[in-house]
């Protein structure tokens, strides 16, 4: 954390308590981001070992039982403890400033949902160190996450540390639908929006509704296996069909939450870069929220092979299929985007290109799957792997990677090394189509997932020793990235203002921005303002000297998710613990409600 | 604090870097496309793409379709991508051009994706329908049952119960009744069908024929994770000629094992006095557990710990003495004193002789 702190020096007030009790969304943004980079390597390392294990038939670096738990924690961190609060790291840092506000609705509930997100994070990854990981995969089926089939606490570790999640992003999703919604600057109307911002918007209202049926499965998961219910136990009436409509309603709309915000990013991306404004704004957002809202009504899509009739088939098939069109309509846009434009291929813009392809590829084959007959063969092989990396890894990670470094002189007043930054980049291209390509073909010719053997004979053994060593080149990557971030951490900041001549808003202030954003809240004019003012030889507003009023630090986040954290860990050791956790949950919210805001 | 970035302030990108660009990208698409087309041989054991089943056969009408729309798709995306990235990149007074939209345009590309998903549902569509009017009359019950970590087999009409290894006359349509006993097992032979999941508290049904007869086995293996040993959760369907198959289905139903050589012997009696009888049934004897495998004329069957290992002596022994060490987490407890059990090592060896004698 102290070279983070170092990051934002010009600030007044440093060191560890400043950070612990933090309202300030651009650090909350950096404790979020540094937090799930960090996750991110975990889960890199988690796949590492996966891959090696599998690079020969009869792999014999880890045990069944092993493997299980590193595939369903792999899953798990990537998809919770990296992926999310990556996504949720941009909206945190951007969202105040590229409205023109001065921070979000409800700062202290900020700090809370980092606070919980870190909790739960720690919770569900120390299921490692106790020997007892999750190992239902991400999707849990029951009866396997029984207490007869599942004896050991990992699937309790599941069970809390999703809840814990859950609480987090429910906070942090009402507290940027409420901040978009209301706190926009003058003259920045719905429809002049960032497409980003746009992004963050659909994705909190899709956390506020689909975290709801994940919560009712997992407090029903609780009672089963807490109390001795059974929701999910076919021997005395439960039905274990129940978990899967319920974890998939959450599960097909999280997807969604996890790629949005990576196409919000090359929406910003693109135009910049192409020096030219988005193609089909409108086309756009409104295909962002038709996604968004058919998002709903293809979770079945996933249970394609469970045995549901003609008619549920059917219309479930025909939804997913017709997702595949506002997605089109999309790339389509960005393609057109590019088209006339003068693209300048730095490190950030080569990202969001190559999303484009990458992400393509895992909707083609998503679209394969949506056709019943035809996942018949494809669920539960790696064609499924290959798609969902496709999608998650070249989709939303390398959306992500072009966030990191576009944003990176906004977020620190410096700028990420090019150079290494270009041979990031293409080992990241490389890694990722060597490691998730011939995983189409493995699907094809019979490889099912989540085995931890295999038998030589079946033509896998090639590809998969391929794969294995794709795995190697995208650590690589990594690597040179955070060698790029700490080397470049402690050069001197000297970004301007607006360095790629960006029309978004948060460009109107430093680099990196003061602590109370902006020293004027800036007036929109147009979709593009920056480049609006610029074309009309608009100069910025002067300081006015008025009173700035910006919230206090304040202990009360952390003590709750302190209390949180206890009530977190009773079902793993005794449901006693509720009585220590409670009165500090309680004191806590009587505290954060007295607390004075000047 | 105006936006005075203007373009071009800061371009790290040297000429040098895009040469190297355009260099290796071409290069290193061409060596990947070369290591695709030779390394990707499609009629390998589990292939989906071999047709030897009716079910498959039927996936694939719609899967034909799918796949090359899919690639062309594939195709034109890559290159347009490319094509615009090359063509538009930045150029000494050259500026871009300040479109915002083409109504157009974008009619004519929300059309195309319309008109891909409606090639896509005719076929889907009618295949679910075809699907629906469910089996012939005609054709011959199986239930298929999955436990951890294997897979049981009985043809209720033909008063036979097997495990691991079924067989079938080809093209007979088997109607299939799928269960399970405790988790979700998922009951998948790809080149004969598409998998159906084995639910329990819940009772599916999927049919095929297998079209193809021949004496090598059909694989199959769980497509759902069920557990420690999933990976290790295979089996094998035979589609025999239908004399092949009537002769089969006539020993197993008549098996009375009466073991000739004095080792067999000395097994049947270790058989009949142990815990294997609590779990196992030999047809023929009074052993008629229910809890593992129906062991009648495994002598018969190619494989043993669910289609994973050759079925010789020297497994079976193995397999006895301590099954968790082929099987992690085998649910048979380990039989051989050697491993916690009640057997000797010459009593297993003679078990096994009994086992491998029941043809
Ligand atoms: C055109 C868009 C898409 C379509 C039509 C589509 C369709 C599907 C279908 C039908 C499945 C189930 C396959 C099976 O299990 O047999 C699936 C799985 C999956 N999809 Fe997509 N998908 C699309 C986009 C996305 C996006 C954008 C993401 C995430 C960023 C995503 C993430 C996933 C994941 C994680 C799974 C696997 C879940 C699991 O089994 O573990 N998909 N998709
Ligand atoms: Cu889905
Ligand atoms: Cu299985």
């Amino acid at each position: 954390m102290a070279t983070v702190a170092g990051t934002l020096a010009h600030q007044a007030n440093t060191g560890v308590w400043s950070w612990i009790t933090t309202v300030d969304h651009k650090r909350i943004g950096v404790l979020y981001g540094v937090t799930a980079f960090t996750f991110f390597c975990w889960g890199g390392v988690q796949a590492l070992i996966i891959r090696t294990q599998l690079a020969v038939p009869y792999g014999n670096v880890v045990d069944a039982g092993t493997y299980n738990g590193l595939f369903t924690m792999h899953a798990l961190t990537m998809i919770f403890l990296a992926i999310m609060p990556l996504g949720a790291s941009f909206f945190n840092f951007l969202t105040p400033l590229m409205i023109g506000a001065r921070d979000v609705a409800f700062p202290r509930l900020n700090a809370l949902s980092y606070w919980t997100f870190l909790a739960g994070g720690l919770v569900l990854s120390s299921s490692f160190l106790f020997g007892q990981p999750p190992r239902g995969g991400w999707f849990n089926y029951a009866p396997l996450s029984s207490t007869q089939y599942a004896p050991d606490l990992g699937i309790d570790f599941y069970v809390v540390g999703l809840l814990t999640l859950g609480v987090s992003s429910l906070m942090a999703a009402l507290n940027f639908a409420v901040t978009i919604l209301n706190l926009r600057a003058p003259g920045l109307t719905m429809m002049r929006l960032p497409v980003f911002i746009w992004m963050t918007l659909i994705i909190s209202f899709l956390l506020i509704l689909a975290l709801p049926p994940l919560t009712v499965a997992l407090i029903q998961l609780l009672f089963d296996r807490q109390f001795g219910t059974h929701f999910f136990n076919a021997a005395e009436g439960g039905d274990p069909i129940l978990w899967q409509h319920l974890f998939w309603v959450f599960g097909h709309p999280e997807v969604y939450i996890l790629i949005l915000p990576a196409m919000g990013i090359v929406s910003e991306v693109l135009p910049v870069f192409s020096r030219k404004p988005l193609f089909g704004y409108p086309a756009i957002v409104f295909s962002g929220i038709a996604i968004a809202f058919l998002g709903w009504a293809v979770w079945s899509h996933h249970m394609f092979t469970t045995g549901m009739g003609a008619v549920p088939r059917t219309i479930f098939a025909a939804n997913t299929m017709i997702i595949g069109i506002p997605t089109g309509i999309k790339i389509f846009n960005w393609l057109g985007t590019m088209y006339g434009g003068s693209i300048r291929f730095n490190v950030s813009m080569s990202y969001a290109v190559s999303f484009i392809a990458l992400f393509t590829i895992g909707g083609i084959s998503g679209v394969m799957h949506a056709s019943p007959p035809v996942d018949t063969q494809h669920q539960d092989t790696y064609f499924v792997v290959a798609h969902l990396h496709y999608v998650l890894v070249g989709g939303a990670m390398t959306g992500i990677f072009s966030g990191i470094y576009y944003w990176f002189p906004k977020m620190t007043g410096r700028f990420l090394d090019e150079k290494l930054g270009m041979v990031q980049f293409w080992l990241w291209f490389i890694g990722v189509n060597m490691t998730f390509f011939p995983m189409h073909y493995l699907g094809l010719i019979g490889m099912p997932r989540r085995i931890y053997t295999y038998d030589p004979g079946l033509n896998f053994e090639f590809w998969n020793m391929f794969e294995t060593i794709g795995s190697f080149v995208l650590a690589a990557s990594v690597l040179a990235f955070l060698w790029n971030f700490f080397t470049t951490m402690r050069k001197e900041p000297t970004a301007p203002n607006n360095p790629w001549g960006a029309p978004t808003l948060e460009w109107a202030t430093t680099s990196p921005p003061p602590e109370h954003d902006f020293d004027v809240i800036p007036t929109v004019r147009a979709r593009d303002p920056l480049w609006y003012d610029r074309d009309h030889g608009i100069e910025a507003p002067q300081p006015t000297g008025e009173h700035i009023h910006l919230p206090p630090p304040s202990y009360y986040p952390i003590l709750i998710a302190t209390g949180i954290l206890l009530l977190t860990v009773a079902p793993l050791t005794h449901l006693a613990m509720t009585v220590l956790a409670v009165p500090i949950i309680v004191y806590g919210i009587w505290g954060w409600a007295l607390e004075p805001t000047e | 604090m105006t936006a005075t970035g203007r373009q071009g302030e800061t371009v790290h990108v040297t000429r040098k870097s895009r040469a190297f660009a355009r260099r290796w990208l071409p290069l290193c698409s061409l060596v990947f496309l070369v290591a695709l087309l030779t390394g990707c041989q499609l009629d390998t054991a589990q292939s989906t793409t071999v047709i030897a089943g009716t079910h498959n056969a039927e996936v694939w009408n719609s899967y034909r379709v799918i796949f090359w729309l899919a690639g062309l798709v594939f195709v034109v995306v890559m290159l347009l991508t490319l094509w615009i990235s090359i063509r538009f990149r930045e150029r000494p007074g050259v500026s871009a051009q300040q479109i915002h939209g083409n109504t157009k345009l974008e009619v004519l590309w929300t059309l195309i994706p319309v008109a891909i998903v409606v090639v896509m549902a005719v076929p889907t569509i009618t295949s679910i329908q075809r699907e629906a009017q469910g089996p012939p009359a005609d054709a011959i019950k199986v239930i298929a049952i999955g436990h951890q970590w294997w897979f049981e087999f009985q043809y209720p009409d033909l008063k036979i119960n097997t495990a691991n290894e079924l067989h079938i006359p080809v093209n007979k349509p088997i109607a299939f009744e799928i269960r399970s006993n405790d988790v979700i097992h998922s009951f998948w032979v790809p080149q004969l069908a598409g998998k159906i999941d084995m639910m329990p508290g819940h009772v599916n049904s999927i049919w095929f024929a297998g079209t193809v007869a021949r004496p090598e086995p059909y694989l199959g293996q769980c497509a759902e994770l069920c557990g420690l040993s999933h990976a290790n959760m295979r089996f094998r369907v035979f589609v025999d000629t239908p004399e092949d198959f009537n002769s089969w289905a006539q020993k197993v139903k008549s098996a009375t094992p009466a073991p000739s050589d004095s080792l067999a012997r000395q097994g049947q009696e270790v058989f009949q006095r142990s815990a294997c009888i609590g779990c196992h049934t030999i047809q023929g004897t009074t052993a008629a557990g229910i809890v593992g495998p129906n062991l009648t004329l495994l002598g018969q069957r190619t494989t043993i710990a669910s289609g994973t290992i050759p079925n010789t002596a020297d497994n079976l022994f193995r397999w006895i003495n301590n099954s968790a060490a082929i099987k992690p987490g085998s649910l048979m407890p380990p039989m051989g004193q050697s491993a916690g059990g009640a057997l000797s090592d010459d009593e297993i060896r003679a078990v096994s002789a009994y086992l491998l004698s029941l043809k």
